[in-house]
């Protein structure tokens, strides 16, 4: 029972003519330790849900519980909210400000108050896990790649120990390999150390692979919560609200309509691939 | 002889240390060559730092080789006197919609351009008109471009462009900043202004989906060209495209697998379409 969104509403323009729905009535229970993937085509809230999670956006109306505790009740730290929640922006790298990688990884721990040495520790166990070693600690990281500018930047965030980790679109402009390296780290931090990850995606194909629990959002409202394999069979939906499955299931459909009853439940190249053979030794 | 000829190009960039001596030489481009006809619309592929942004830069002038020559309609990118007209004659749309934008209204954004270049009011009215119209964005021409969605944006940056009555348009990744439906946005009015007005494209980009259309291919690897041929014969080489660090579509990759497996599939499957006319007789064949 990590996190619980209990009748959420954020209304942008309240009272004015221009009043606008941007979150209405979510509820979304978020366990402990879950991999899930928030999809939703640009303007649908998903950006907007993600900044409630952390206390950067106050709900108009509805709770948020966090570990069972209402963060909007009275005296509740947002500070220490952040600290564990910790939220990867889009484009983190434009964030980046040190004059190299090492001491930007420590401004966050810095900022909590912890003794220089535990500071450092923390950088270090952050930039390690990462995968960037010694020698980058004293480069600046403009000089960086885009895919280890990103790695810097998300090692700032978990150099907070934070215990859930949201991801707005984390391989934004990255080629096929930088994408790959990120979400293989996001998946080793899963696994490895536990932490629960939101990834928000535009990807169908990278949350088909990697996501146990996806979430759909449209114009505000939760439209599909279910397993990838549940979600995409809704996939003439999605189209309709500006989304895609993964071009598998395109495949799979037109099989299945040509007599080819592969199961629907495939989802990735793999499995399509597996699925295929075992019909053709048949 | 193609409008746009690339020959040998080799650029440097150069770190220069505290005393002007040169630091550290990072080889960009290692000798490229490209011939591209007029009116056909190539893509270049490849991954991040393998030189595809910095050729894409020496197409106008923005950057001049440090050796070789690039060929503009044959005009040398690297004579001062023909810069105006290369860049005219090859415009430019880049990755971040956010900092081509220059004007309050988006009639104004397109009519920047030619009004620089000293086109009589008329006919910048006209310009604007029919760029506005071939990338479907004349219900906008009032708005504001910061209420825009990003692939609107990019619109209105190539009907910029457009305005300018270009032969040819570089587009350096344009849709790596956008959703799945600003990208397809983007990329059919890519597609259009090639087949409908015969303008020259030349596509960067790391989207595998968004060349399958194109008639050719450029990949470049480590500052050189590497692979180049129709998308076909391209994706094709499945195994060798993985070690340039690039993707290939679901579909052709599970084609690959597919026959890797042992089944009579041919090489360079692009689409969904074409991947089970060919699965069908097969695995129906097995069954019967």
């Amino acid at each position: 029972m990590a996190i619980e969104i209990k009748n959420l509403n954020h209304i942008y323009g309240k009272d004015t003519i221009f009043e606008q729905y941007a979150l209405k009535n979510i509820n979304l229970t978020i366990e402990d330790g879950e991999f899930i993937g928030l999809i939703g085509h640009t303007g649908s809230g998903k950006s907007t849900l993600t900044q409630h999670l952390n206390g950067l956006l106050k709900a108009s109306d509805g709770d948020i519980l966090y570990n069972g505790e209402n963060i909007y009740k009275e005296g509740y730290s947002l500070k220490d909210l952040r600290s564990k929640v910790g939220l990867v922006f889009q484009y983190p790298e434009h964030q980046l400000f040190e004059v190299d990688v090492f001491s930007d990884v420590c401004f966050g721990p810095k900022n909590l108050g912890l003794l220089p040495s535990e500071v450092e520790e923390r950088a270090k166990e952050a930039l390690e896990m990462v995968g960037l070693d010694e020698n980058f600690y004293k480069q600046s990281p403009f000089e960086l790649s885009g895919g280890q500018k990103r790695r810097v930047a998300i090692a700032g965030v978990l150099a907070m120990k934070p215990e859930v980790l949201i991801l707005d679109e984390p391989t934004a402009g990255l080629d096929p390999r930088g994408r790959d390296d990120i979400l293989g780290l996001v998946e080793k931090l899963h696994k490895e150390q536990g932490i629960t990850i939101i990834l928000v995606s535009h990807s169908m194909e990278d949350v088909a692979k990697y996501v146990s629990r996806l979430v759909v959002m449209n114009q505000g409202e939760k439209m599909f919560d279910g397993t990838p394999k549940e979600v995409f069979r809704h996939y003439k939906e999605l189209e309709k609200i500006g989304l895609a499955a993964p071009q598998i299931t395109y495949v799979v459909q037109a099989l299945r309509a040509r007599g080819i009853m592969v199961s629907e439940d495939v989802t990735t190249v793999e499995e399509a691939r597996d699925e295929i053979l075992k019909l053709w030794k048949r | 002889m193609g409008i746009i000829r690339a020959v040998n190009l080799i650029f440097d960039y150069i770190r220069h240390d505290d005393e002007q001596d040169k630091d550290e030489i990072n080889h960009a481009l290692r000798g490229v060559s490209l011939d591209i006809e007029e009116g056909s619309f190539v893509a270049i592929l490849g991954h991040n730092g393998s030189g595809k942004s910095t050729f894409a830069k020496l197409m106008n002038g923005i950057l001049l080789p440090t050796d070789g020559t690039v060929y503009i309609s044959n005009m040398k990118t690297s004579d001062e006197e023909h810069l105006w007209e290369v860049r005219k004659t090859a415009g430019m749309v880049f990755q971040n919609p956010d900092n081509q934008i220059i004007g309050n209204v988006v009639e104004e954004d397109v009519g920047f351009g030619p009004e620089n270049i000293g086109v009589p009011t008329e006919e910048i009215w006209e310009r604007v008109d029919k760029s506005l119209e071939a990338v479907g964005m004349t219900a906008y021409r009032l708005q504001s471009p910061n209420k825009l969605s990003g692939g609107q944006k990019q619109r209105v940056a190539i009907a910029g462009v457009m305005a300018m009555k270009p032969r040819c348009i570089v587009l350096d990744e344009p849709t790596a900043m956008l959703d799945p439906n600003g990208r397809r946005e983007v990329i059919k009015t890519v597609q259009e202004l090639n087949k409908q007005e015969g303008i020259t494209v030349l596509l960067i980009t790391h989207y595998m989906e968004e060349v399958i259309e194109a008639d050719r291919v450029v990949v470049m690897d480590d500052g050189q060209i590497v692979m180049d041929g129709t998308p076909k014969e391209v994706f094709s080489r499945v195994s060798e495209l993985k070690e340039y660090r690039l993707d290939v579509p679901q579909v052709t990759e599970l084609a690959d697998e597919l026959k890797a497996a042992g089944m009579d599939l041919p090489d360079g499957i692009l689409t969904i379409d074409e991947l089970v006319d060919r699965l069908v007789p097969i695995l129906k064949e097995e069954r019967a």
